[in-house]
């Protein structure tokens, strides 16, 4: 095995294409959705499946950015505004616009927001760790807004919507435990550009729609720039891969760089075990989710 | 009952006109789009109870369910719980509910050897007239059915005896459930024994939403009802269940295509619903005068050439 080149800085390994055409390959018209169609399915999901468990509200954790807004619209049709409890969990480095924006979408969706500043208990934690890097600041602040969210649930007796959307979970691009955790997700089969389209669709606030992503959890960070990928191009690269079945070969002869390929296909193989349960080791006759397989919806 | 408050209640369509039957064999058929709840097989008993009533109240000769409509569609390890036995109480209580109505039901059937299997009961009389057993069971992409359950090995065309009640002769009907369908032969089995109405109980779950691709696998099933009531010159009554299980949405849709195949009624939508809708036999004789391809349907070269075609694999 050859290693693989890492992304560099804010520099994309992008698709080769010919000056004055996009190549077929990033076409992106292809990830065109039917957002009515789309949007239809989604409140039914959310509807049904918060209300088959015995409830009938939905805490989403809302950031200000177009996954949590999208998917706090969602809910707020699905189950009505006053069943929305969107929780804003800012961090003191969080941008401010972040927390306006956040509160912004709930203004348009008549929603009532939660605040919860999340830089005492972050900042007591790592006063015992003054030397931890960035990456478990982040993933720490990732998990500290999941277990407020499951409080938050309990309290409200609502479930926990998650957020995450196809690419970062394909990608790996999450706090396992911390933002991918929830009780359900209606984003996840979208890829981001697609949840662009659905939030035009649900006409969330332009700004919201056309900052750039951001996990914001420090000043100035960009999806885009951590990952070294863009979006529109990854997405597209990511739906020939997963959905269309293509190899290696196929991508790169549909014109997408080699280099970019094989980061891709590394990220999605090295994060599988985000996507899983835990592993249990195998002992008895009858194991949890190996040989004991029931639908999460028993009896509903 | 969180489900029931939110759903609409289950309504006729169209008015329904009184029946001539002597004459035409005119029969109603109602079309019951439900949403089982998974694994509960009781909840789900007593609403087939009470829409049979509902259905022959409103003046139903025959009550289609979705496929497992008594049980839920994605069972994993609950197959062998949710099992019925043809001597159960289950089916004895639908059976004592169907003596001036027919109907067909969806279960997990269990054999005397504990084989589980996909079927389609036609209820009618008081008893079961008619078993048919899931022959193709999907094992691909988001299907795992055989997995847990066994396959059936035959396609039989039966008696609907709906038709006799109003004193005429007894409608040919033959059941495919889903899957069957994606298979033609299942058909042509069926038609070269004289069926008059395929009975097709769906769970079909909606997948594909990207443009160009947004009605997926609702327009497989367009083409699929409309071309095989075309070819085969019978009714064809498509009944798919609705609502989300473990995330996955099925998409409704249920319809009657007549023997011209053309649909009847505009396919039902995505919500629960009973759905009424008149078919007679004047149709399928102007149907088969109009094209009469099942007179000229040449069994004897597909003998033949499936005779044929044996010997050669039986020689490689």
């Amino acid at each position: 095995m050859s290693p693989t080149p890492k992304p560099t800085g804010s520099a994309e390994i992008g698709a080769r294409t010919e000056p004055g055409r996009v190549a077929p390959a990033l076409d992106s018209t292809l990830l065109d959705i039917d957002t009515a169609l789309v949007v239809e399915i989604l409140e039914g999901f959310i509807r049904e499946e918060v209300h088959k468990v015995g409830f009938d509200r939905a805490v989403v954790g809302l950031s200000g950015g177009v996954d949590s807004s999208a998917v706090t619209a969602l809910a707020c049709r699905a189950l009505g505004a006053d069943h929305v409890v969107p929780v804003i969990m800012p961090f003191r480095t969080s941008s401010p616009s972040s927390e306006a924006d956040a509160r912004l979408v709930c203004d348009v969706l008549g929603a009532v927001p939660e605040i919860v500043d999340i830089s005492p208990q972050v900042d007591d934690y790592f006063s015992a760790f003054p030397d931890a890097d960035r990456t478990r600041r982040g993933n720490k602040m990732a998990r500290e807004r999941m277990s407020i969210l499951y409080d938050r649930s309990m309290e409200h007796r609502a479930l926990v919507v998650g957020t995450s959307n196809k690419t970062e979970l394909l990608l790996g691009y999450g706090t396992l435990y911390g933002d991918m955790a929830s009780a359900l997700n209606p984003i996840g089969d979208l890829y981001k550009t697609q949840v662009f389209a659905l939030a035009r669709r649900l006409d969330l606030p332009e700004r919201v729609i056309s900052k750039p992503p951001s996990a914001d959890l420090w000043e100035g960070q960009s999806d885009e720039d951590e990952l070294g990928l863009r979006y529109a191009t990854v997405d597209v690269l990511l739906y020939h891969l997963v959905d269309e079945r293509r190899g290696r070969d196929e991508l790169v002869a549909l014109g997408f760089a080699p280099e970019m390929v094989d980061d891709v296909v590394r990220r999605v193989r090295t994060s599988q075990y985000k996507r899983r349960p835990p592993l249990i080791a195998k002992l008895s006759k009858r194991t949890i989710d190996r040989d004991f397989r029931y639908p999460r919806d028993w009896g509903r | 009952m969180v489900l029931e408050r939110r759903r609409p209640r289950l309504t006729d369509t169209e008015p329904l006109r009184q029946p001539d039957p002597a004459s035409t064999g005119a029969v109603v058929v109602a079309m019951a789009q439900i949403a089982p709840r998974l694994g509960d097989v009781a909840t789900n008993l007593a609403r087939h109870l009470g829409i049979i009533a509902e259905a022959q109240a409103n003046g139903a000769g025959l009550v289609v369910f979705p496929e497992l409509s008594l049980t839920g569609y994605f069972l994993k390890d609950l197959v062998p719980d949710v099992a019925l036995r043809l001597q159960g109480d289950e089916i004895r209580a639908l059976c004592e509910a169907c003596t001036s109505v027919d109907a067909c039901v969806g279960c997990v059937l269990e054999s005397d050897d504990s084989r589980f299997y996909n079927a389609a009961l036609y209820i009618s009389g008081g008893g079961v007239r008619h078993i048919h057993r899931k022959v193709y069971l999907p094992t691909y992409g988001l299907f795992d059915e055989q997995r847990y359950l066994a396959t059936g090995d035959r396609f039989r065309a039966f008696d609907m005896p709906l038709g006799m009640r109003a004193g005429g002769r007894p409608w040919r009907g033959g059941t495919v459930i889903c899957e069957d369908i994606w298979h033609p032969s299942s058909l042509s089995l069926l038609a070269r024994q004289r069926v008059d109405a395929f009975l097709c109980p769906s769970a079909s779950p909606r997948r594909g939403v990207l443009r160009g691709e947004a009605l997926g696998t609702a327009h497989s099933y367009d083409v699929m009802t409309r071309t095989y009531a075309q070819l085969f010159t019978a009714f064809f009554v498509y009944c798919n269940r609705v609502g989300y299980e473990d995330g996955i949405n099925f998409w409704g849709g249920s319809r009657v295509v007549g023997p011209d195949g053309v649909p009847l009624a505009d396919a039902a939508g995505a919500d629960e619903t009973l759905i009424y809708q008149r078919i007679e036999r004047p149709a399928l004789r102007r149907a088969r005068i109009e094209t009469p391809l099942l007179r000229d349907e040449r069994h004897d070269v597909t003998d033949a050439e499936t005779d044929r075609i044996r010997r050669d694999r039986r020689a490689d």
